[in-house]
């Protein structure tokens, strides 16, 4: 029986062509409280959020909020009947002000022509509910990423949502900011709000949801109603399906000569060398300086494996074999590069997908319709095609559940092993203390600070990480 | 349905199309008739080829139409001057090269919106045809540069016999060497990788502004080829040949499944695009139906083609 107040998801199913994405998933969720999606990634938490919005509709099942059917036949729908999704990627416009974005698509209006005073009056109304201190004609593009997420959660409030649901909300956010982001949501829940809260961040789970629901391959595993005696490795084990005592399993490594030498970097053979500091320390255009010349560098044996595999990594409408080849494609083509060698790609892509363990139904699948992580081990594959000798790598396992960001990590020593020099960014110090041989910090763009892996602590590299009072001079 | 469309769906709606017009259209499977329709789908057909490349790396090219004009200009004076016929093909597709090249540099070094920059060449080669011709067109007596575009083979079917005329074979043989290109070349499939994700393409070692560079150039190459040989059969270099060639041959590859943002492209799909496009022109001829009609049902159709390949591709 759907419970009367709150959400309930009652044997949901999404299949898409190959692929069942939600099998028979069902759960309820009390109004005031905030829940917890886990799972690793392609475990199906995402579809579940896009059916709620009204991206994609159900295979089967029902959904009920406060009773009441829930079967939204578009995003604008979903909106209108109480949804609310803020997902990483924020649908705003820039070019529009604060009040304009708050009200899309339900603008306030006197015989055709936008109501400015009542537009005005609601904004400013809206944003004090969420203690946001901007005016509302503001440009949203000026407007800092926390706080337009800020008036990304005040659009669902606008419209009255009863269901508010976050997707990976703090990847992009300074630890601050996060506070506040959960002094909101604590908000929202002291309100009566059902908060759905999708995040790889197990701490913050722990720290703000009330319960949580555990998927795994499209299926549930479990739900807990309270996660007050559920310890974070309970929930790390349901959505592997496995135990991971250290994630990291770092073991001491020898190193060799000095491969790369720039920018301030050394990279020598065999070392994994992290990259660490906040968002816009300018370690992301540091390893594009690097890389500056990428055929260039390909030839030297430098590659880069991109932070954004949407925007840089993948060729989204193509094959995984194509995706795999991109780059070695040239090298295994006769007639000076320009005939393409079938036998040899495809004897690669088998040899990359067998290595990376990519899970794919087949090499001619297009690869957009894969996890982020089995898309990261097929971008891996593309560099591993090249006799590489250093590897660059920008936020490797952003985004990607912790079963796969082990089998991420064995990838990394395995190439360590053989000699190749990694230099990896990261935002997750954990990851990066607990990974690399050695460590840099950068902030405002330059190079703060140089640890070994003994001298390396989480103080240190947070000292050296953050602006101090000569930077602002 | 969906499935049916994905597997060349748009052959199948061809396919029945040709039986339907054999059927119900007097004279449609007559040889003369199959010989004129083929002739009539000649010059879309090849720079629809080349549109097809320039589609799939995320560009299109309006300037094709001017470029086949000035070609056919360009050679008509060549040939007049020298009587070679050597020099008169070899100069205006060494011409197309240069303006397509220009094209594929404004685009790809300076990052100038394709409809922007393609539309300014456009203007700007028709311009310079109507000027060296001063608006009138050029007669050309040499009887041996008339054959180029007037040759024929026989194929012994049908009572009068099928022939082919040279465009025909051209169109042909361009459309099987762009088949090649796009799946057997490194150039073609870096031109998907460049249509489907510059970024990842760059990235990846692929240089973006040599291969659009190239496409460029080939397109300019084809679209002044198809000016040649469209000046040795009317034996004349007309300024205002060809205009809005260019959307015809965009029609073409979206009716065969060519995506306009790129990334997705299939030569057969463009193959069967062209065909359709000539087929239903050819049929309302021979129907009599009036001109303008023609041109609202081929608008029609490409409506109909890019709303089922946008209903297609909803997930």
């Amino acid at each position: 029986m759907p419970i009367s107040s709150g959400l309930s998801i009652q044997d949901i199913s999404k299949s898409f062509p190959g692929v069942q994405a939600l099998q028979n998933i069902s759960f309820d969720v009390p109004a005031g409280t905030v829940h917890a999606l886990c799972g690793e990634n392609g475990a199906g938490k995402s579809t579940l959020l896009k059916i709620l919005a009204g991206v994609h509709a159900a295979t089967t099942g029902v959904i009920t909020i406060d009773g009441k059917s829930h079967a939204p036949q578009s995003p604008a729908d979903a909106l209108k009947s109480g949804i609310g999704v803020i997902y990483q990627e924020l649908h705003l416009v820039d070019e529009l002000s604060v009040a304009e974005n708050l009200l899309l698509g339900a603008l306030p209006a006197k015989s055709g022509l936008v109501d400015k005073a009542k537009l005005t009056a609601d904004t400013k109304a809206a944003l004090e509910r969420i203690k946001l201190d901007v005016r509302p004609d503001t440009r949203l593009g000026d407007l800092s990423l926390a706080q337009r997420q800020m008036v990304e959660i005040a659009k669902a409030l606008v419209r009255d949502a009863t269901v508010v649901a976050f997707d990976e909300p703090t990847s992009s956010l300074s630890a601050r900011e996060a506070d506040t982001l959960f002094d909101r949501i604590a908000e929202l829940r002291a309100a009566g709000k059902v908060v759905l809260y999708v995040s790889h961040r197990m701490d913050e789970i722990k720290r703000i949801c009330d319960g949580a629901t555990v998927f795994r391959d499209g299926q549930h595993v479990v739900t807990y109603s309270s996660l007050e005696n559920v310890c974070i490795d309970q929930l790390v084990k349901d959505m592997v399906g496995r135990d991971i005592s250290d994630i990291y399993g770092y073991t001491p490594r020898s190193t060799g000569e000095t491969l790369l030498e720039q920018e301030g970097i050394t990279v020598r053979a065999g070392e994994i060398v992290g990259l660490f500091g906040l968002v816009g320390a300018g370690r992301s255009e540091l390893l594009h300086r690097i890389y500056a010349h990428p055929r260039k560098c390909i030839q030297n044996g430098i590659v880069l494996c991109p932070e954004d595999r949407k925007h840089e990594g993948i060729i989204p409408m193509g094959s995984v074999a194509e995706n795999i080849n991109l780059s070695i494609r040239r090298v295994y083509a006769g007639l000076g590069g320009i005939w393409i060698n079938d036998a040899k790609e495809k004897a690669n892509a088998e040899k990359q997908v067998a290595a990376m363990r990519v899970k794919t139904p087949s090499l001619a699948q297009e690869i957009r319709n894969l996890s982020g992580g089995n898309q990261q081990k097929a971008i891996l594959g593309r560099w591993l095609s090249e006799d590489i000798k250093v590897m660059l790598l920008d936020e490797p396992t952003r985004g990607i559940d912790v079963g796969a960001k082990r089998e991420i990590y064995d990838i990394l020593y395995r190439l360590a092993a053989d000699g190749i020099g990694i230099l990896m960014v990261s935002s997750e110090l954990p990851e990066i203390l607990g990974t690399c041989d050695r460590v840099y910090v950068m902030r405002n763009n330059r190079i703060s600070a140089e640890f070994s892996r003994s001298e390396a602590t989480p103080e240190r590299c947070l000292a050296a990480a953050l602006p101090s009072a000569e930077d602002s001079l | 349905m969906k499935r049916l469309l994905e597997k060349g769906g748009m052959g199948l709606v061809c396919a029945i199309m040709i039986l339907l017009c054999a059927i119900f259209v007097p004279h449609f499977a007559s040889t003369n008739n199959i010989t004129a329709l083929l002739m009539s789908i000649s010059t879309i057909g090849m720079v629809a080829c080349t549109m097809m490349l320039c589609l799939a790396a995320g560009d299109f090219d309006l300037s094709i139409g001017s470029t086949l004009a000035l070609a056919g200009v360009v050679s008509a004076i060549v040939i007049n001057a020298t009587g070679n016929i050597f020099l008169a093909v070899l100069i205006p597709v060494a011409l197309g090269a240069v303006i397509g090249s220009v094209n594929g540099l404004v685009i790809a070094q300076f990052q100038i919106n394709p409809l922007i920059a393609t539309l300014a060449v456009q203007q700007v080669v028709r311009g310079a045809a109507l000027l060296i011709t001063k608006g009138s067109s050029i007669g050309i007596s040499n009887e041996a540069f008339g054959a180029l575009g007037k040759a024929k083979l026989l194929i012994p079917i049908g009572v009068p016999p099928l022939a082919l005329q040279s465009p025909v074979w051209v169109m042909a043989i361009i459309f099987i060497v762009f088949g090649i290109i796009l799946n057997r070349t490194t150039f073609g499939r870096n031109t998907l990788a460049v249509g489907g994700n510059k970024e990842a393409a760059r990235l990846a070692g692929i240089s973006v502004t040599k291969t659009k560079i190239g496409i460029f150039l080939l397109q300019g190459m084809v679209a002044a080829l198809a000016g040649v040989l469209a000046a040795s059969r009317v034996s004349s270099g007309q300024p205002n040949a060809a205009q809005g060639l260019e959307l015809q041959a965009i029609s073409g590859c979206v009716l065969g499944g060519v995506s306009l943002t790129g990334g997705i492209a299939r030569i057969q799909g463009v193959v069967v695009g062209v065909l359709i496009m000539g087929i239903l022109q050819n049929a309302m001829s021979l129907q009599n139906i009036d001109a303008f009609w023609q041109l609202v049902t081929s608008g029609g159709v490409l409506l109909v083609a890019v709303l089922l390949d946008r209903w297609k591709n909803r997930a």
